[in-house]
Parts: structure tokens; sequence; C-alpha cells
């Protein structure tokens, strides 16, 4: 099956257009909230509590016996959300640092869930096929139930996110001042986190615990690049997040031997990766060109002032220099002498270069200015 | 106990050794992530290694991998240099992508090699003495014993040569640059040893849980000591309890051994966060609840200097006057009263002269706002804490 084969396929397809359906709306929502978890500098708590989820996953099992996908992701939910709490109370109240805290409860965590799995796996009457899928993510699970799912959670967010979206962005942004306007900042802290932990457990059967970070950060940090408003920069995070679902839905059904979680992050990856050099006001691209641009200026003012310098010491401020006596500084180029040419502040004839009197006044006024300033 | 067990406690301890080592300059250098990152981004590089070398337990492999480890870092900070996004960002960014393009050479791949992701990911402490050393056909043990045994020992030769370097550049990079110790050198070369741990010990505990090993028995003694010495060693000492414990509740339970490890580790440390004296939580909060009593007591009394008038004195006002709950204002007046700085009289409190001596001094600390002043002045006035 090939790329054109696959958008034919969508439409018809059940299975096909179920899977599409289910990592774009999970893109969008991952970049929608993971907007805030990037701005919070709470980027790897992704990782820790979709790490945190595991033992909640095989706990909900233990207890229920049921392997009912929505009864798992309750028991991921609330072990994520206690290691959420658990890795706030470990920064406020001890001198343990974001890092370590971070990295305690995402590897505790993991340990006892990896525990706890392969002591169902030992039981004799457990039929725990299917937990493992959580690790490593199999976009090919989802039902449409789970889309459904998906789709209502993305909707109560979205209500939820613009019923407080003044509260939130005034969090986000400055913390102390929310808190003297008289928000109660510690609902509304909750209140986004519990969202952003949603986002995270939602995602776990889809891309798996280990990716499901990057499926969180990577379309926010890319439409962190292109913008520096709050809303343009969450509406376009989840663009990006669906497009890399949809992509890489696309690109591993088209492909055997290819699962769709690494994919996702991949495509995610190279959006990011493009935002970082192509994006047009923070680029890397065009801030190189900016500072040649800066440096080319410089340069110009550079030898425009010692040419002045030369042309102060004679009578007539036209007389004609060699070229050649510049080259003990290291300011000019052929470029630049173009230039100065081009703005009509010297001729050049031959080998040798003559300031006009539009150039010197010029020069005189940069000079001038620096005279004074010392 | 059969030589098997034996043999896998003995790797379990020697593993958890060589992860606290570095784990305690990693947590000290708030880089604990960095060891997560490491753990998930060497895949590509145990992949390629195991294409080249088709042995899981090959030095080359864990050159390899060990070298993807050090890319990884090298990647993140130049990203972090680039300053379009922070430093936990560029993290959660790079071990992704990497780790995603080891999980698909995997797939690609699946027919020809075996090797999967839960190998490296999970890895088996039970299957590690199967593999064994064999030398011109002698047993000489399992391979993985001798090959962490080998990253132990280099880990520790280079810790007792550059203890002193890695101390100084761990808490004070400008002085330890201004001493001549380039703190980009140790960086890094912490950050190498690092990448070799975590490969060498990936196969026996898992890329995972090696996170653990690192960071947990560190956490914990930085709970209970502020002494690097002391640290590092009961770094590993917490490191070996819970190899061996660990050991035994996964056969108790009969579980995967690198998880019970991990467990117990998560036990001793939900422990000691709840107990340990001065940085755990109940010390913590007990701590900050006494303080809040003095900072309390402060207030009253400078209440008490400002008006002489019997109106704001009268026990029963005080209470509505400073705006506190009445369980909160008798344990200030008992506290006061306790520490002979007040008289009650007729239900009129006064200042005793201790009390004004207190007070004239609190207000000057106040004032000056000179940190250790106000921990001699309890000394001097012997308060009873509330």
């Amino acid at each position: 099956m090939n790329l054109y084969e696959y958008f034919e396929l969508l439409f018809t397809d059940y299975t096909l257009r179920t899977i599409t359906l289910g990592t774009a709306v999970l893109g969008a929502i991952c970049g929608m909230l993971g907007s805030f978890a990037v701005l919070r500098k709470q980027s790897l708590l992704g990782d820790a509590i979709s790490h945190a989820a595991l033992p909640g996953i095989a706990l909900a099992f233990l207890i229920t016996g049921a392997k009912d996908s929505n009864i798992l992701l309750i028991g991921a939910l609330v072990s994520g959300l206690i290691g959420t709490f658990w890795i706030r109370g470990m920064i406020t109240k001890t001198h343990l640092k974001t890092d370590t805290a971070l990295g305690l409860v995402l590897s505790l965590f993991f340990g006892f869930g990896m525990l706890l799995l392969t002591y169902i796996q030992k039981q004799p009457n457990a039929n725990q096929a299917g937990l493992d899928k959580y690790l490593f993510g199999q976009a090919a699970t989802l039902v449409e139930k789970d889309v459904f799912l998906m789709m209502i959670v993305t909707g109560i967010s979205l209500f939820v996110l613009l019923l407080f979206w003044k509260e939130f962005k005034i969090l986000l942004f400055d913390a102390d001042y929310t808190k003297t306007l008289g928000f109660n900042t510690r609902f509304i802290d909750i209140l986004i986190t519990f969202f952003i932990v949603l986002a995270i457990v939602l995602g776990l059967q889809t891309v798996g615990v280990i990716l499901m970070s990057a499926m969180l950060l990577a379309p926010a940090a890319a439409a962190r690049q292109w913008t520096n408003s709050l809303s343009t920069m969450i509406v376009l995070a989840a663009l990006f997040g669906a497009f890399s679902g949809v992509f890489g839905t696309a690109i591993s059904a088209s492909q055997n031997n290819l699962s769709t979680g690494p994919v996702i992050v991949l495509v995610a990856s190279v959006f990011v990766l493009f935002s970082f050099i192509f994006s047009p006001g923070r680029g890397l691209l065009f801030r190189e060109i900016r500072f040649r641009k800066n440096r080319r200026d410089l340069e110009l003012q550079k030898t425009l002032q010692f040419m002045f310098g030369i042309a102060q010491t004679h009578e007539n401020v036209s007389h004609p220099h060699a070229i050649k006596i510049l080259n003990n500084f290291q300011g000019f180029t052929r470029k630049t002498l173009q230039k100065l040419e081009e703005k009509n502040w010297i001729t050049i004839a031959g080998q040798e270069w003559s300031m006009t009197i539009h150039g010197y006044n010029k020069a005189k006024n940069l000079y001038n200015q620096q005279e004074e300033n010392d | 106990m059969t030589s098997p067990q034996i043999e896998i406690q003995l790797i379990a301890i020697v593993v958890a050794v060589a992860c606290a080592i570095p784990g305690v300059f990693l947590v000290l250098r708030k880089m604990a992530l960095i060891s997560d990152a490491i753990s998930h981004s060497i895949l590509p590089g145990i992949v390629i290694g195991f294409f080249i070398t088709q042995d899981l337990n090959s030095p080359l492999l864990i050159l390899l991998a060990a070298i993807t480890g050090v890319i990884t870092v090298i990647l993140v900070e130049a990203i972090q240099k680039t300053g379009l996004v922070k430093e936990d960002t560029a993290i959660g960014l790079v071990f992704p992508a990497l780790f995603s393009i080891g999980v698909i050479l995997i797939a690609k791949n699946a027919n020809d090699v075996h090797l999967d992701v839960d190998a490296v990911l999970l890895g088996e402490l039970a299957f590690a003495p199967f593999d064994r050393l064999l030398m011109s056909g002698m047993d000489m043990g399992p391979k993985s014993l001798w090959i962490m045994g080998s990253i132990l020992l280099i880990s520790l030769v280079l810790l007792f040569l550059f203890f002193k370097e890695l101390k100084v550049s761990t808490f004070d990079a400008g002085l330890s640059s201004a001493l001549g110790i380039s703190p980009i050198v140790m960086h890094y070369g912490l950050m190498s040893v690092s990448s070799v741990t975590v490969v060498g010990a990936f196969d026996a505990v898992g890329a995972i849980l090696v996170v653990a090993l690192m960071i947990a028995p560190a956490a914990i003694s930085y709970l209970l000591t502020s002494d690097l010495k002391k640290m590092m060693l009961l770094s590993i000492g917490f490191g070996v309890l819970s190899a061996v414990s660990g050991y035994w509740l996964a056969h108790l339970l009969d579980a995967s051994i690198s998880g019970s490890i991990t467990t117990v580790l998560g036990l001793i440390f939900l422990l000691v966060y709840l107990f340990a004296p001065r940085k755990g939580l109940l010390s913590v909060l007990y701590r900050q609840r006494q303080q809040r009593t003095e900072v309390s007591l402060i207030t009253f009394l400078l209440h008490l200097t400002n008006h002489s008038e019997e109106s704001e004195r009268h026990i029963n006002h005080l209470n509505e006057h400073i705006n506190w709950h009445k369980v909160r204002a008798t344990t200030v007046l008992e506290l006061a009263k306790k520490n002979n700085m007040i008289l009650v009289t007729n239900e009129i409190v006064s200042l005793t002269e201790k009390g004004k001596e207190f007070t004239d001094l609190a207000l000057a600390y106040i004032i000056t706002n000179k940190d250790e002043k106000i921990e001699h002045m309890k000394d001097d006035f012997f308060l009873f804490r509330g």
C-alpha cells in the first residue's frame, strides 16, 4: 500500500478511518494541552506521568479483573494524579529539585508497575494479554468507542479552556499577580494539571508510555516558534499535533512492520526541526541572515568612516585614492565598495575611488556623532 | 542459595553500586533526567551495534551505545543553546526522537534480529547467569558480571582520581574554572561514565530501571545528609540493600527482579521522604508550623508595645483585633506566658521586662533584616518552641 492508496482507503476502510481519526484527535488534544505544559516549564511532566500511570493500569486490572479500557484508564488517571501531586510535594516541601522529583516518580512508579505486570503474567487464570500494549502503544487496537471517548474529552477540555481562558492565561505568565488579584490559584493550577494528566492517559493506548512525552511536547514546541500569542500557539499546536497523527498513521500504514507511535513521534520531530530552522521570527535560518546583514551594515559604515578619515586630509573631498590603501583595513570587500557606490557615497574609476560630497556629509554626520559621544 | 542465585545477587549489587556513583553527581548537578534521556536514546546505538556485532554483550556495542548517549547530551545542549526552547523541553524532544528511530530500526529488521524492545527496555536479571564468559574453554562466570565489574572498577578509579575536581565543579563551576579545572571536561567526563554505566546495566536491569538505581539511592541519601562523602556511601548502601532485598521479594512473588528492586527503592524513599530528620516531610511541616507560631508571637508582642491603652490589651479582644482564630490566639498567648514575655493581670495583658527587650530586638531584626540574628535571639532568650 502506498501513500496514495492510503488516502483513497481512508474513506472506505472502517479500521483505517477510526485509527486515523483517533490519532488526529489525540494529536490535537495533546498539542492543545501540551502548550500549557511547555509554557509552564513542565515539559518533562508528561514523561513522568505517562510512566507513573503504569501501576494504575496494572492495579485496576488486578482489582477488577476486567480488561475494559475505560476502567484501566481510570486506574491510570488516578496513579498519574498521585504521581503529579507527589512530585509537587517533593519540590515544595523538601530540597529535592524538580529533575530529581520527576526522575524518582518516573522510575519508581514504572518499576512498581513492572513488578505488578510480571506478577499478573504469572497468575494462572490471568488473561493479561493486551496490558503490555500500554508500554509501547498500539494504534491498531483503537476502536470507535475509544475515539468517541477521546472526542468527548477533547470537547470537555476545550470547553473548560474557553471558560477559564483568562485565568489560565494569567496564571501562566504571572502567578504571583494572579494571587494578588484574588483568584484561587490552587484551583486553577490543579484544573490545568488534571487536564494535562488526562490527555497523557488518553494517549497511552495509542503511542505508549515512553513516547507520550514527545506527543505532548513536540507540537507545542514547534508552535511556539511561529507566534508569541497564546491563543495562536494553542491552535497551531493542535494543528501540528493532528497532522503528525494523520501523517504518522499514513506512513506507518503504507509500510510493513512500522509501529504507529514511533512514526507519529518522528513526524512531530520533523515539524519541530522545520520550525526551529525556518520560522521567520525565531528560526535559526532567519536569525543567521539577520545577523549577517547587521554585520555587513556595520562593515559598510566602518569602511565609510575610514574613507572619511582619508578624505578629511585633503582639501578636495573628491580627490581620488587607490583602492589598495584600504587594504590594511579589514572591513572592506568588493561588495561593500559596490554598495557604497550604489548609495552614491563614492565613485569608483578603475583602481581608484573618490568620495562624493553626499558621502562626505553622511560620513561626517556619523563621525561627528561619535566624536560628540566621546 | 544455589549458585545462580548468588550470581544474580552479585550482579544486582555490582549494578547498584556502579549506578549509585554517577547518580549522586547527577542528582547534585540537577541533571537527574539526563540519565532518563540517555537510557532511552541509547536504543539506536544498541541496535546498530547489534547489527554489527550480533552480540548484546560485546564491548564494541557498549562503546557505540555509550557514544549515542554522549551524542544525546550534546544534542540537548545544542538545542538549548539556540534559546528556542528551555532545557527540559530540549531533553523531552531529543530522546523520544532517538528512541523512535531505534524502535523503527528494530521493527524493520525484526526477521533477522534476535532483539526486541522489551528486552532492551525492561531487561531480565534472571537470565543473566546463563550467558557465561568462556575463556579458552574455562567457565569464568556470567558475562554481565564481568562487564559491570569492569565498568564499576573504571568509575571507582576515576572517582578516586578526580574526586576533588568533581566536587568543586559540582558545587561551584565558577570557582572550579578559576582554579583551572574545566567544568566542561568534568561535565562530559561524568556524562561519558553515566552513558557507559547505563549501557552496561541495561541488559541486566533494563533501561528504565537503571534510572531508578541512579536517582533513587542518591535522592534518599540527599534527604539524610549534606556531606558528599557520606552521601556517596549511603547511596551505595541503599543500592546494595535494595538489590538484595529486591531479589528476595521477586523470589517471593515470582515477579520481575528489576521491578522488585525498584519497588523496594520506592518504599525506602517513601519512608525517608516522610520521616527523615530535618529534611523529611513531617519534620518540614512541623518546623513550618513552629515558625508560623513564632512569627505570630512576634506580631503579638509588637502589637502590645504599640498600644498602651487597656482596651487594646484586653485578653478577649486580642483574637478579634489581630484577626486570629481562637485556638491560635490561645497558643500564642500560652507561648508568650511560658516564656515570661507577658503578664496577665485582671485580663489585661502587659509586657514584662524580658518581653520588652525581646520585642525591641525583634524590631531591630525586622528593620535591618539580617537573617542570622533572629536565630541567636531565640537562643539568648531560651525561647520555648511552640
